[in-house]
């Protein structure tokens, strides 16, 4: 705030008006040169309490506070300590791919939607494929190794994200033993990832038709050893938590929301799971080929934060059996549909410098084949067609049915993409689970919701 | 003796029924620069999925006929609360008029023979050349109990963007009607507070609409000028 030792500034610099005066940015002049104070808006307006009521604290949390699990904010409305409203304001991190996608072609569309949930992108990328694949008609023509490789690279990935939860929901609440162990095992899951795609996240290996590449060499050794030490990691990290009564005194009870509640609100995944009903897409509708694989659905009865946890650590182990179950399986062949007309044309080997084509491919259209040249350039740059019609996916991702309908209008481009992200749905019970608790008990409440804002906003 | 410049009918596959979408005329997206390319001529019909008529096979008639019971039994015939039924792609549409959508949910929901308990919300679709019914909300819906999945169709013109909110029915779509709203200007009558969601309270314009343009500016690398992607040539 200025002090009596400066002047006031009468005008706004490029204002037309010499008497004009910012009401949100005051500016003075000093010894070190003119200075701008904003003050921001009129928040004091909005707080004030209408004349008779009793007063109430509104506290304006987030966009950017570590404990609201990425740039959500949250509008809270106290008495004491009690949260007498909660609200979510959401769209900080709006990007537009939905509208960024339908001015690129199908096959570019996947390095859009797997930045829409970044801690799950290999399930965004496979329910976005798998609806176009569904469009294309080409659902049954998928070589089985590229749906096993997919199905263990999402279990993975579940895995990864899971951990993420229980390490951010474990920070969130004060536990921070759990958030350093949590993203120390993740690191061997995105060390995976690295090797078979080449990314650590925004992978945009899961191509309409198959996946980009196959597994490198070694890579199935690699993942067979990792799920082992795994198995002992997980078993350690979540000990820490798992019967810790602190850990239990913080989510025993709070954040409750049953079935009914669920359903109205349409809550899917681990929140859905807490209730005891065994609701997983992964069962009730496979894809993938996820019908073919021994696992269980978890369930817990209680309803809570703690409930959730648990269906979260159970939830790995069934993960990783699976991962076991798709190693086992793995046979030789294609890992990209056959018609030529859809499947990428180029393959990827590893170069001098880390990446690039197979050598063996531009000696073909370079000086082999021009109907080569000519095929790889149109698939490149103009990409298929889709014939027109609508199609709609769901598959169960760590955070519930995420959905992806997919319209096409005829065109190498994609008419309009919209994803039913399952953060978003479920970011809408943090008023029921909040409200008439206590303000801990949020950060508790929307840490077992899981939700992730570049899925929420997209 | 026949027009030889009538567009000839391109069917897609396995669709019988056409609804004409639109046309692509000419390759290369090239516009104004004359017919160098000797495709000027050339005329792609777009056409959507056409209705489809009874049977549809599998569980699409139990789920067709139990609807059609239930809307009887409040009064209501079948044919004037749904335009048509489409079955494509394995997945069935009720195209349903939009005064009665929320009498059409309520049964999806209630009726023990339909038990859509889930829904998985709404979203548009902005089709500029359907001219009088350009707005499309889309809205799927799941049976835990049964394990099936439909999808309803609302249509609305852009000069009357309305369509009822069916938050009343399924509290799910809060958030979905306002992002809805937000990026397409569809209108939900009867929504509890019908506000922006993820654009900012005072932005002009609904961004998902196909008229409303993508944005971006030009890039410039090396010397050469890479344009935006909405200005860039297009092969559709």
């Amino acid at each position: 705030m200025p002090t009596d030792n400066v002047t006031y500034a009468s005008s706004v610099p490029g204002s037309t008006d010499p008497g004009a005066e910012d009401a949100f940015a005051p500016g003075y002049d000093t010894t070190e040169g003119r200075i701008f104070n904003v003050s921001g808006g009129d928040w004091d307006t909005i707080t004030a309490a209408p004349d008779g009521e009793k007063e109430r604290i509104v506290v304006n949390m987030g966009p950017q506070h570590p404990s609201t699990h990425g740039v959500l904010r949250l509008i809270l409305e106290l008495d004491g300590e009690t949260v007498t409203e909660a609200r979510c304001g959401i769209g900080y991190l709006h990007t537009g791919i939905e509208k960024n996608m339908e001015f690129r072609s199908w096959v570019q569309g996947v390095t859009f939607v797997t930045r829409m949930d970044y801690l799950a992108p290999l399930f965004n990328e496979a329910a976005y494929c798998l609806a176009v694949e569904k469009l294309l008609g080409i659902t049954d023509d998928i070589p089985e190794r590229a749906s096993t490789i997919r199905v263990m690279m999402m279990e993975l990935n579940r895995v990864s994200s899971h951990l993420v939860a229980l390490a951010t929901g474990g920070m969130e609440l004060g536990a921070l033993s759990a958030m350093i162990y949590g993203f120390r095992d993740r690191e061997l899951i995105l060390d995976i990832f690295e090797m078979v795609t080449g990314l650590r996240m925004n992978n945009a290996y899961i191509r309409p038709g198959g996946v980009a590449q196959d597994l490198p060499d070694g890579a199935e050794e690699k993942i067979r050893d990792t799920v082992k030490l795994l198995r002992k990691r997980l078993k350690d990290t979540t000990n820490l938590l798992v019967d810790n009564s602190i850990w239990m005194g913080r989510t025993v009870g709070i954040g409750y929301l049953d079935l009914t509640g669920c359903m109205a609100l349409g809550i899917t995944g681990p929140v859905l799971r807490s209730t005891g009903l065994p609701h997983d897409l992964r069962k009730s509708q496979p894809y993938c080929g996820y019908e073919n694989y021994d696992f269980e659905v978890v369930t817990e009865t209680t309803c809570d934060v703690y409930g959730r946890f648990l269906i979260r650590v159970n939830e790995m182990e069934q993960s990783l059996r699976i991962v076991e179950q798709a190693l086992d399986r793995l046979k030789p062949g294609p890992v990209m549909v056959a018609d030529k007309k859809i499947a990428w044309p180029s393959k990827l080997s590893v170069g001098s410098d880390g990446q690039g084509n197979s050598a063996e491919h531009i000696k073909e259209i370079m000086s082999e084949s021009m109907e080569a040249l000519i095929h790889h350039f149109k698939l490149v740059t103009e990409g298929f067609k889709v014939e027109p019609g609508q199609a709609h996916v769901a598959i169960e991702s760590p955070r519930g049915e995420l959905g992806c309908h997919v319209v096409s209008s005829g065109g190498t481009r994609p008419y309009r993409v919209h994803f039913r992200d399952p953060s978003f749905t479920n970011l809408q019970a943090v008023a029921a689970m909040g409200e008439g608790g206590q303000v801990a008990d949020i950060i508790g409440a929307v840490a077992s919701i899981d939700p992730v804002m570049g899925g929420v906003d997209r | 003796m026949t027009d030889v410049n009538a567009p000839l009918p391109v069917i897609p596959r396995g669709v019988t029924n056409l609804e004409l979408l639109d046309a692509r005329d000419g390759a290369f997206g090239v516009k104004g620069s004359g017919d160098t390319s000797g495709f000027g001529g050339l005329v792609d019909p777009r056409v959507m999925p056409g209705a489809s008529q009874a049977p549809f096979g599998g569980w699409f008639d139990e789920v067709a006929e139990e609807i059609e019971l239930s809307l009887a039994d409040q009064g209501l015939p079948f044919a004037s609360a749904t335009e048509k039924i489409v079955v494509d792609r394995g997945e069935i549409t009720f195209f349903v008029r939009r005064e009665h959508l929320v009498a059409f949910v309520r049964v999806l929901r209630d009726e023990p023979g339909l038990r859509f308990e889930m829904c998985s919300g709404v979203s548009g679709v902005h089709y500029p050349s359907d001219a009088g019914r350009e707005l499309h909300a889309v809205y799927h819906f799941l049976s835990i109990t049964h394990n099936r999945r439909i999808r309803v169709e609302v249509t609305a013109s852009d000069a009357d963007p309305h369509i009822p909110s069916i938050v009343g029915v399924y509290p799910t779509c809060d958030w979905h009607e306002r992002e809805t709203w937000d990026f397409f200007g569809i209108v939900f009558d009867g929504h509890p507070a019908l506000t922006r969601i993820a654009m900012p309270d005072d932005w002009p314009g609904h961004p998902q609409r196909k008229d409303y343009p993508l944005g971006g500016i030009p890039v410039e690398y090396k010397g050469a000028t890479i344009p935006p992607p909405d200005q860039r040539r297009s092969y559709n």
